[in-house]
């Protein structure tokens, strides 16, 4: 249709948290650079880093991908991890599989999913056990604040 | 925003063109161009750091000089209470006080006093049925630099500073009305002078944050008025006898701190040095502080204690204060006073976007994902440019070449000069015995 569409894909990697963080303020960057009004920024960037900490946190690895058209702001976070069983439950506040020693840490507080649900204007989420886990979110740049 | 006012300058006679400022300043304001340092004014928070990270001193504070209270009846100096933490504790504070008066302000009226009510009032607005509508943890509106560090970089944040006045603007009201009461003279006819430890704050007397207008009619320098307090020490006379005092919980502010010990603050994060801050309020950005209460943060290291302007090393300084605060009761003023200035919602100054529409924003920024590709990644500065990603920025916005990189150009040079090699071997066809007539090599045109 020609309309401009800029993508970007981050790679993620499980387990790794000194990284942890770096490729959603990567996400809010460049979310600033273009444009995006503040609140709408704030949104995504909170999302990006919920969705982030969960690959980080659960799975080996995964990506991010950035797709920010005129109009609304993409997100897409694939992962090759554990995959969720119970999608329902894990979309309720409070619920966390995450190890005792990353909850130690402060993350993992089960505040991810439902989380990012607030914070996005669509989430929708597909999970296979043993395959991995895909959450797509959208921001409409003038959406609700 | 042409002809912004800044504190913060460049004596571009003493500027080597060196890149110690430009790897420094939070906001990436300045460029190296024809060799001297320039600061962007749209981006400069004053905050200073350049002064300080400056090995040649071409960076300095433009503040009033006393020959400017000549424009006035009647003077009076605000001194700020890390002024006080300049002197060891041998030398009294009404003798500090006493040589303001020698070295020609009429009265003196103390911002620790206002600092006292603000912090009664961030108290009472912490305890407050409002407060639960107010966005959580709230920041402190005390650190000009900090809050203009909101308005560029962080305006998703600047809901959340407190609705209250900075004390330097409660005492400057104040202090005009006492001394209009005092001498019968008209407000405009007084002037009300801050002794500042910081550029900061004497920006903000032009482009006031938070309040409509400064009620200062200017800030003197500190270090500037340390030098003339200590020339007045050596034969001071009279002795002038402040009525108000000072308390401990107001002058505590100068250190990291103070101002939320004052508040009875308890679930608090107190961070200062502009880089902590900054790296602080990115977290809180993401929503992962959102337990506190409250954040004080400050641009300097050492709070006020360690502004440019300051004379006195910060921890000499500390210690100088703990000592003081020693001897002083908790507070001065024992009644409620109501606050005034109203306070003002703060701007956002945002200028991060690459260009106003979001379509020509993403081509931009694609376009500046292939020059930094192209660009080694060292950040060296050489360019002038704060590091390779800046200058990718400043290639697409129209401001830099990529030639500007010592090692792009080296590589341009490389190729023109195996070109050139190139070129001189091969021979015209009249001295090439060799190979006879080369078709290439024939200038046709
Ligand atoms: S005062 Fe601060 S913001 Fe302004 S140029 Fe210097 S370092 Fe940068």
């Amino acid at each position: 249709m020609g309309e401009p569409v800029l993508s970007v894909v981050f790679e993620l990697i499980g387990g790794d948290f000194s990284l942890a963080g770096d490729a959603s303020s990567r996400v809010k960057r460049i979310l600033q650079q273009a444009g995006i009004p503040a609140p709408v920024v704030r949104r995504a960037a909170i999302a990006a880093y919920e969705a982030e900490m969960n690959v980080i946190i659960h799975a080996d690895g995964g990506t991010m991908r950035l797709e920010i058209h005129p109009d609304e702001t993409r997100l897409t976070v694939a992962d090759q991890g554990p995959g969720i069983a119970d999608v329902g439950q894990a979309m309720q506040e409070g619920y966390s599989t995450a190890p005792d020693y990353v909850r130690e840490m402060g993350f993992g507080a089960g505040m991810g999913l439902p989380n990012m649900r607030k914070c996005a204007d669509r989430f929708d989420i597909v999970s296979a056990v043993g395959e991995g886990t895909r959450i797509e979110m959208v921001f409409r740049h003038n959406g609700p604040a | 925003m042409q002809g912004f006012f800044h504190s913060v300058r460049l004596n571009e006679a003493r500027c080597k063109g060196c890149v110690n400022c430009i790897k420094h300043c939070p906001t990436e304001a300045i460029r190296i161009r024809n060799g001297k340092a320039e600061i962007t004014e749209e981006r400069c928070i004053d905050c200073g750091e350049c002064i300080r990270q400056c090995v040649n001193h071409a960076k300095t504070a433009v503040t009033d000089k006393m020959a400017n209270l000549d424009r006035y009846r009647y003077n009076v100096a605000l001194p700020a209470p890390s002024l006080y933490a300049q002197f060891p504790v041998k030398v009294q504070e009404t003798e500090i006080e006493t040589a303001l008066i020698s070295i020609g302000f009429d009265d003196v009226f103390e911002v620790a006093w206002a600092a006292e009510l603000v912090s009664a009032a961030i108290t009472e607005f912490l305890n407050s049925p409002i407060r639960q509508t107010h966005k959580k943890p709230l920041l402190s509106s005390a650190c000009p630099a900090v809050v203009r560090l909101l308005q560029v970089r962080f305006p998703e944040l600047l809901d959340n500073i407190v609705p209250l006045p900075p004390p330097v603007e409660v005492a400057a009201i104040q202090a005009r009305r006492d001394a209009a009461t005092k001498t019968g003279f008209k407000p405009e006819e007084i002037g009300v002078w801050f002794i500042t430890p910081c550029p900061a704050k004497a920006t903000t007397v032009r482009h006031p944050l938070g309040v409509k207008e400064s009620a200062l009619s200017g800030t003197i320098s500190m270090a500037r008025v340390y030098g003339e307090i200590r020339r007045a020490m050596r034969h001071l006379q009279h002795r002038h006898d402040n009525p108000k005092g000072l308390g401990r919980s107001g002058v505590g502010w100068a250190a990291p701190g103070g101002e939320t010990e004052a508040a009875h603050i308890e679930n608090v994060l107190v961070v200062h040095g502009i880089h902590a801050v900054a790296e602080l309020l990115e977290q809180m950005a993401m929503n992962k502080l959102n337990d506190l209460d409250y954040i004080e943060c400050l641009a300097c290291e050492g709070g006020c204690l360690g502004g440019p302007l300051t004379v006195e090393n910060r921890f000499v300084a500390e210690k100088n204060l703990k000592n003081r605060m020693r001897n002083m009761p908790e507070k001065i003023e024992q009644e409620k006073v109501e606050l005034s200035p109203e306070v003002q919602p703060v701007e956002p100054r945002s200028m991060l976007a690459m260009d106003n529409d979001i379509a020509a924003a993403m081509r931009k920024i694609e376009a500046m994902d292939l020059v930094l590709m192209r660009l080694p990644g060292l950040d060296c500065g050489s360019c002038g440019s704060p590091s390779c990603k800046a200058l990718a920025e400043d290639i697409v916005q129209g401001r830099a070449n990529e030639t500007d990189c010592v090692f792009r150009l080296r590589e341009r040079v490389k190729t023109l000069a195996e070109e050139m090699v190139d070129l001189a071997q091969r021979l015209p066809p009249s001295l090439n015995r060799t190979t006879g007539n080369d078709l290439e090599d024939d200038d046709e045109t």
